[in-house]
């Protein structure tokens, strides 16, 4: 059987949103990363989604308080109109915070679920509530791969970006998980990253992949700063944050991002 | 330049769920119009609701090397892998493309989120989970994904999709697209969900649950019931001339209602685009499809809306018919187990009916005159389409076709 040519798949870099412990937005995150400004390990504060209309406001949970505001400024920061946009969000798991609500109603003696627990409990909630704040009716991904959730989701988004020709966002996040789930899934605090990927030249940077050789049994890419390298291992969705210091100093090359053990995704840089 | 998404030949397919383990006693099913509904004893839960239960999953063990991975979810993946020559077809996949080159994408809502509940009432004094709760292998959403991919040592792009009930008819366009962008020459698609406490008394909540067998489309329904179920397929890109009884995947369209958490569209309008999408995709016409598996959970507001969509799109006298009086509502399996059936309809020219639905509801055909298969019947559906609809407001289509159809 003839195999296919297989050209490298690529997308650009048009525009970031960051929010996380001690980085409130990009362009902290980059003075950060360009060691222009110190890491402060602060805990994330989450701003108040002033886009959703009253009645979903008061029903965000932190994944929608995240992603909203990475998303919207990833999409501010590349042009694009958020109603227009596909999405692909990617999480390393549910919201830890409402899971342990349900599981402990669950085990108590009458079992109550409050329906709006119940809607918040989908892995999709941070999707749906995306789509109601912009109005977005374009198709939304909604991936979870653990700790390769960042990398599968850049791979999805970037396929995508080549599938349908048209931009498509990525939102990558984690929220913590409260005691007792902690115990076996330590993530200490929120982190979310967004880039709006376009298939067309322009933006920051182009992101490829060699389709023959997608993973890598190389280890992944560190932080120097030990206090960021801690936030990545911390949280996976901070997985992505080598990519994010690449494209803040505007380093061409090859970057190693985690994915799953054995296989880390392979990534080709360059700064336009 | 977008790329061209080509039509995918489904190489082999299984499903598992209340009607029984694998393809035969599903077609036997839908032949009988049995449904597989049982008032719930499941675990200790104490609504009145009918749920499909799937037998023997107490039993089901997994190989013995991946013991950690052991909860409900993952029991039933293994149970629907044994059955059809499924987990054979994987093996000689992987030694025809290599294990790189295949794609694991696989659907779930809750995963094996009851091992966590049941650990919740084994905390000890200290508040602290029981020894030997395995947290990553069971309760994550990614679990399925893991398990399947360590069962047969698979090395390609992996993802669970968890956009509720949309998830298992979604990963059908991730592998499309995985293939297209030849980053895979084979995809492992499906999805499982297994009952737990959390969707039974989360729906209760909402006051969704029917507490008789669920009716779709039905005048007098008044919610769903719940079910669980395992569904796969897999894959390839298909060869220019097929034959008639070969199946093929043409179309998928994906959208978002952008409307509310858990009600539908009243219009159905992300539903339509989904639909509109995945005929585009065929490249075909409403006319050119002779079957719709509808999404049908029962519940007033979905029937309603989705009747409408449907209407709007197909005109009067699209045949069509939810399979959800048979199987009940398996949510992030409600994809994949429905594009089996879907497969089997035109595999065995048979048009599924409606267990439990005595006649279409007059207020839905009023607006959409539906012919609404109540009572299974012959036919000869040679293109055939399959909803699925989620919270959140989550829309997919699939466009499934015989081979000699495309």
């Amino acid at each position: 059987m003839t195999q296919a040519i297989r050209a490298p798949l690529s997308a650009q870099v048009a525009g970031i949103g960051v929010l996380g412990p001690g980085l409130a937005d990009w362009a902290q995150a980059r003075a950060v990363l360009r060691d222009e400004q110190a890491y402060a390990a602060q805990p994330c504060v989450l701003p108040v989604p002033q886009i959703l209309p009253p009645a979903e406001r008061r029903r965000a949970t932190a994944v929608i308080k995240l992603t909203l505001a990475s998303g919207l400024e990833a999409v501010a920061a590349a042009g694009l109109k958020a109603a227009e946009l596909a999405t692909v969000f990617t999480s390393s798991g549910g919201d830890g915070r409402n899971c342990h609500e349900i599981c402990a109603a669950l085990a108590s003696s009458d079992r109550l679920i409050s329906p709006t627990r119940f809607h918040n409990s989908v892995h999709n909630a941070a999707s749906g509530y995306w789509g109601i704040a912009t109005g977005a009716m374009a198709p939304s991904a909604v991936l979870c791969a653990f700790d390769a959730s960042f990398a599968a989701g850049l791979l999805d988004a970037m396929v995508q970006a080549a599938a349908t020709s048209a931009p498509v966002l990525l939102l990558a996040y984690d929220t913590d998980y409260p005691e007792p789930l902690r115990q076996v899934r330590p993530i200490p605090d929120n982190f979310a990253v967004a880039l709006a990927l376009s298939p067309t030249a322009g933006g920051l940077a182009r992101l490829a992949i060699d389709p023959a050789a997608l993973f890598t049994a190389e280890p992944a890419t560190c932080m120097d700063d030990a206090a960021l390298e801690a936030l990545r291992l911390a949280i996976p969705a901070a997985r992505a944050l080598p990519l994010l210091r690449a494209l803040a100093l505007g380093t061409p090359g090859r970057l190693v991002l985690d994915h799953l053990p054995g296989e880390q995704l392979a990534l080709e840089l360059s700064p336009c | 330049m977008s790329l061209a998404l080509p039509p995918l030949r489904v190489s082999r397919y299984t499903a598992t769920s209340c009607l029984g383990a694998g393809l035969s006693s599903h077609v036997e099913a839908l032949r009988e119009a049995r449904s597989g509904l049982a008032p719930c004893r499941f675990d200790t839960v104490d609504l009145p609701t009918w749920v499909g239960e799937v037998a023997g999953l107490e039993g089901q063990r997994l190989p013995e090397q991946f013991a950690d991975f052991d909860c409900r979810n993952n029991r039933l993946a293994e149970l629907a892998l044994l059955q059809d020559g499924y987990a054979d077809a994987v093996e000689e996949a992987v030694l025809r493309y290599g294990r790189e080159r295949i794609g694991l994408f696989l659907g779930t809502s809750t995963s094996g989120i009851l091992q966590t509940e049941l650990a919740y009432r084994e905390l000890d004094a200290q508040g602290a989970l029981p020894a030997g709760f395995h947290y990553a292998r069971t309760h994550n959403t990614f679990s399925l994904a893991a398990y399947v991919r360590a069962r047969f040592g698979l090395r390609g792009p992996v993802s669970i999709t968890s956009s509720a009930c949309s998830s298992s008819a979604k990963v059908f366009g991730t592998a499309q697209r995985m293939i297209a962008a030849g980053l895979v020459d084979c995809a492992l698609v499906g999805g499982v969900d297994s009952l737990c406490l959390t969707t039974l008394y989360g729906f209760n909540s909402l006051e969704l649950l029917s507490s008789a067998p669920c009716r779709p489309f039905d005048a007098a329904r008044s919610g769903l019931s719940l079910g669980e179920a395992a569904a796969f397929a897999l894959l390839e890109r298909a060869p220019t001339q097929m034959t008639a009884d070969a199946v093929l995947l043409l179309g998928v369209g994906e959208s978002s209602d952008a409307y509310h958490m858990s009600s539908p569209h009243p219009d159905g309008l992300g539903a339509r685009l989904a639909m509109e999408q995945a005929l585009r995709q065929a490249g075909l016409q409403p006319e050119d499809i002779d079957y719709i598996n509808l999404h049908g959970t029962a519940t007033p507001s979905n029937d309603a809306a989705e009747g409408r969509a449907v209407g709007a799109l197909f005109g009067a006298g699209v045949t069509c018919s939810s399979t959800k009086g048979a199987t009940g509502h398996t949510l992030g399996a409600a994809g994949g187990i429905e594009a089996v059936l879907s497969l089997l309809a035109l595999r065995e020219g048979l048009l599924p009916g409606s267990p439990g639905t005595a006649a279409l509801d007059p207020a839905i055909a009023d607006v959409a005159p539906l012919d609404y298969v109540l009572s299974p019947r012959a036919g000869e559906p040679r293109r055939v389409l399959s909803n699925s609809f989620g919270f959140g407001g989550t829309n997919c289509s699939l466009v499934l076709a015989r081979g000699d159809a495309r």
